[in-house]
C-alpha cells in the first residue's frame, strides 16, 4: 500500500493456519488506519492489497500456526526477510485451537473430516512460530486486542519497548472496578492465570474468563485448578476449559507447575 | 500440428480472506482447466469438536472465521438448542438478530470499501484509494466501525464475541446502552445510503451467472439469523433436509470440494439472498435498491457490490427497528440442559448460507459435527464463472487476463479461512 512520506519503515503481514481475525484487527483500527499508513509503508498485506513490494521488511506481523511442511519452510523465509518479527494471536504464539491435534491422532482427525484423506497434506502437530524461528515479540489473544496492536506498532516506530504487561486478567478486572465473578458468584474463571490484554471482557458481562490470551508467566495452575474444582467443576471439565485456543501453552504451564521446584 | 498451451497461474490471491491460488490452462485457444486452488491448511474443527460439551460449541466454532464469527455462533446455537428442545423468547431472538446485523454491516463495509471497490476504480488497495478519495474511504471506515460498535455493545467484542451462549446471552444490555448505539446507526444509515449510490455508479461488465440460487428465507423478513432454506427455482426445505439436497464431493486431482444442489450447480450469498428475499426488504432499503437500479432479482456477480450496499442499508434499518422496540430479556438466557440427538442450523453469513449439524450424546457431549461454509458451497459456481471469464478474455495479455480472473473471484467475496472443510490438494503441473 503506497501512501505519503518518504523513507517510512515497511510493514509486512503474513498468514499461516488461522481464522484471519488477528490481521483483521489491523483493518479494524478504523480511526488509526490511514494515519498509520502515513507513518509506515504497508508493503506486503495480501488480505488488504494486491500490490506487493519485495522485502526485506522492517516489521513483520505473523498470524497463524505451523501445520504443514511447506509452512515450516515459508516461516524461515519470512524470518530471513524481517528485521523485527512479531507474532500476533493465539495461533502464532501457542499453536491455536488447531493444536488440539497435538493431543490426538492427526490421521484419525483427517479421516473424520475428509472422505479421501490421502489428498490432505498436514503435519501431526500445530506449533507456535517460536518453535521454528526466533520471535522478537509476541502479542497474545484470540483475537489480539486492538489497543495492544496499536501500542506495539507505535512503540516500534518510536524505537521503544511496547507497554504490554505480562500480568493477569485480574489486574485489569480490578482496575475496571468489576465484581469478581469467582468470589461473588462462584463462577469458574481463568482470570488469575490468564495473560492480561483483553480488558477483562468476560467478567464485565458476568462470565468467567476462558483464557483467550493464554497463561501469563509464572501462572499458578495448581492453585487455580483446585479453586475450579471447589466451584464444582469435574477433572474432565477442568481439562476442557484449559484445552481451547491456547491448549498447548496451558498444557505446558500445567506441566511446568507439576515439576518439583529443583528441576525447573 | 503443434499445440500451444498457455498456463496462467496466480500463486497468492490478494484482497480475499484466507489463502487461495488460481490456475487457468488453455490449449489451442480453448480453456481446458480452471482451478481455484485452496491452500489454506485444514484445521480439523469437525474432528476436535467431538467430545466437547454442547455449551462450548459457540465459542469454538466462532474461531473458524474471524470475519464472520457470529454466523458460526448462530448456526451452532440453533442446532444445539433444537436438540435440547429449547426455544428462546422473542427478546433474546431480537437481540441475536441485532448482533448479527452488526456483523453484516461490518463485514459488508470491509468487502465493499477495502476489498472490492478498488477493483472498479483501478486501485491496488484502500490506502491508495484514500490518497485520491479520502472522504469516501473515511465514510467506509465509519460504516465498518458502526457495525463493530453493534458487535461490541451486544457481543462484548467485535471479533469472537464473548457475551453469547447457547440459550441466549451472559448479560443483556440496558435500553440506555442501546440508545447511544442508535445515534451511531442513524449516521451510519446516511453513510450506507450514500455508499449504495456511490457503488451504483460503477461500471459493471455484462455478466449473468447461470445456476440456481440458495438462501435462508423467512416470511416477512429478509432472513439473516434463522429460517428455512429456499432456492430460486422453487425448492424449499427445512435445515434438517440440507444434507439430502446439498452434497459435497471430494474430487481427486481437482482443487475443489464440489457441492451440488440436487445434482446441479448453485450459488449462495448476496445474489442468492437478494433474488429470493428482495420482496422482504425494508422500505428504506427498497428505495436504495430502486435508486441503484436493482430490480427484483440480480444475477450479475459484479453487481454483488450493490447488493451488499443495499443489504447494509437493510441491516442498519433492522438494527434501528430492534433498538427502538427493545425489551431487555430477563433472564438473559434460557438454561439448555443436555439431551441426545441430531440438530441442524442454518443462517446467512455475510458470504452466504452456513449450515451446521451436531449429534450429541445423553450427557451433551458432541459425537459428530458437520460444518458446510458458504465458500465451500460456492466453489464450483465460482470456477464455472471463472471458466466463462477466461474464455471471454483469452485474447487478453496475461496480466490483463489475470486481473479479470482475480476480479471474478473477488466478486464472490470468498472467505477461505473457513478451512473447516477446504482441501489442500497437490496439483499436477504440466
Amino acid at each position: 500500500m503506497t501512501g505519503s512520506g518518504p523513507d517510512r519503515p515497511t510493514l509486512a503481514v503474513w498468514k499461516f493456519a488461522s481464522c484471519d481475525g488477528c490481521q483483521l484487527t489491523l483493518l479494524d483500527c478504523e480511526d488509526e488506519l490511514l494515519a498509520l499508513a502515513g507513518r509506515i509503508q504497508i508493503s506486503h498485506f495480501l488480505e488488504a492489497s494486491s500490490q506487493v513490494e519485495p522485502g526485506p521488511y522492517d516489521l513483520s506481523l505473523v498470524e497463524g500456526s505451523i501445520t504443514t511442511a511447506d509452512d515450516a519452510r515459508r516461516i524461515r523465509e519470512v524470518r530471513a526477510q524481517s528485521r523485527v518479527l512479531v507474532t500476533i494471536g493465539a495461533c502464532a504464539t501457542a499453536g491455536g485451537i488447531q493444536a488440539l491435534r497435538n493431543f490426538g491422532d492427526v490421521d484419525e482427525f483427517r479421516s473424520a473430516v475428509y472422505a479421501s484423506p490421502q489428498y490432505i497434506d498436514t503435519l501431526a502437530t500445530s506449533t507456535a512460530i517460536a518453535d521454528h524461528v526466533r520471535v522478537d515479540f509476541e502479542l497474545r489473544g484470540c483475537p489480539i486486542d486492538k489497543g495492544q496492536l496499536i501500542e506495539l506498532i507505535t512503540a516500534f516506530l518510536a524505537g521503544r519497548k511496547p507497554n504490554v504487561p505480562d500480568t493477569s486478567v485480574c489486574t485489569q478486572c480490578k482496575r475496571r472496578g468489576l465484581t469478581c465473578v469467582m468470589v461473588a458468584y462462584g463462577t469458574p474463571c481463568l482470570g488469575p492465570v490468564t495473560h492480561a490484554g483483553c480488558g477483562a471482557l468476560c467478567p464485565a458481562v458476568g462470565r468467567g474468563c476462558y483464557g483467550c490470551f493464554g497463561p501469563m508467566s509464572g501462572a499458578n495452575l495448581p492453585a487455580l485448578t483446585r479453586q475450579l474444582r471447589e466451584s464444582g467443576m469435574t477433572d474432565r471439565t477442568v481439562d476442557l476449559v484449559l484445552s481451547t485456543f491456547n491448549a498447548a501453552a496451558f498444557s505446558a504451564a500445567r506441566h511446568d507447575a507439576a515439576r518439583p521446584e529443583d528441576s525447573r | 500440428m503443434t499445440h500451444r498451451t498457455r498456463d496462467l497461474q496466480v500463486s497468492a490471491l490478494a484482497r480475499i480472506e484466507g489463502e487461495g491460488a488460481l490456475r487457468i490452462v488453455a490449449t489451442d485457444g480453448q480453456v481446458t482447466d480452471v482451478q481455484l486452488r485452496i491452500y489454506e491448511p485444514p484445521r480439523f474443527f469437525e474432528a476436535f469438536l467431538r467430545g466437547r460439551q454442547h455449551t462450548e460449541v459457540t465459542d469454538i466454532t466462532a474461531r473458524i472465521c474471524g470475519i464472520c464469527p457470529v454466523a458460526y455462533q448462530a448456526s451452532a446455537w440453533q442446532a444445539i438448542e433444537s436438540i435440547c428442545a429449547v426455544h428462546v423468547d422473542e427478546p433474546i431472538a431480537a437481540l441475536r438478530r441485532l448482533l448479527y446485523c452488526g456483523e453484516w454491516i461490518s463485514s459488508h463495509a470491509l468487502h465493499i470499501y477495502l476489498l472490492h471497490a478498488p477493483d472498479f476504480l483501478g486501485y491496488p488497495d484502500v490506502v491508495a484509494l484514500a490518497a485520491d478519495h479520502r472522504a469516501i474511504v473515511e465514510r467506509g471506515l465509519r460504516l465498518k466501525k458502526a457495525g463493530n460498535a453493534v458487535l461490541e455493545a451486544i457481543g462484548g467484542r467485535a471479533i469472537h464475541p464473548v457475551n453469547t451462549r447457547v440459550g441466549g446471552f451472559y448479560r443483556a444490555p440496558l435500553k440506555t446502552e442501546l440508545l447511544s448505539l442508535g445515534e451511531i446507526l442513524r449516521r451510519a444509515l446516511e453513510d450506507a445510503i450514500a455508499t449504495t449510490s456511490w457503488v451504483a455508479g460503477f461500471e459493471f461488465p455484462d455478466s449473468e451467472i447461470d445456476c440456481d440460487f440458495l438462501a435462508v428465507t423467512k416470511p416477512g423478513e429478509y432472513a439473516i439469523e434463522s429460517g428455512t432454506v429456499a432456492s430460486a427455482r422453487g425448492l424449499t426445505f427445512p435445515a434438517e433436509n440440507f444434507p439430502a439436497h446439498v452434497v459435497e464431493h471430494q474430487v481427486p486431482h481437482s482443487t475443489a470440494l464440489h457441492a451440488t444442489l440436487d445434482g446441479g450447480l448453485f450459488l449462495t450469498g448476496p445474489l442468492a439472498r437478494y433474488t429470493i428475499n428482495s420482496a422482504a426488504l425494508s422500505p428504506v432499503a427498497r428505495q436504495a435498491a430502486d435508486a441503484a437500479g436493482l430490480g427484483a432479482t440480480c444475477a450479475n456477480p459484479y453487481r454483488s457490490i450493490v447488493v451488499r450496499a443495499v443489504e447494509t442499508v437493510y441491516a442498519i434499518t433492522e438494527a434501528l427497528r430492534i433498538i427502538e422496540s427493545y425489551e431487555r430479556p430477563d433472564p438473559s438466557f434460557v438454561p439448555v440442559p443436555p439431551a441426545a440427538g441430531d440438530g441442524h442450523g442454518v443462517s446467512e453469513a455475510p458470504r452466504g448460507l452456513l449450515y451446521h449439524r451436531y449429534r450429541l450424546d445423553p450427557d451433551g457431549l458432541i459425537e459428530s459435527a458437520t460444518i458446510v461454509p458458504p465458500t465451500s458451497q460456492n466453489q464450483a459456481a465460482i470456477e464455472a464463472d471463472l471458466r466463462r471469464a477466461a474464455e471471454a478474455g483469452l485474447r487478453l495479455p496475461d496480466d490483463e487476463l489475470t486481473a479479470v480472473c482475480e476480479r471474478t473471484i473477488r466478486n464472490y467475496d470468498p472467505c477461505i479461512s473457513c478451512s473447516a472443510h477446504f482441501l489442500r490438494l497437490q496439483v499436477d503441473r504440466r
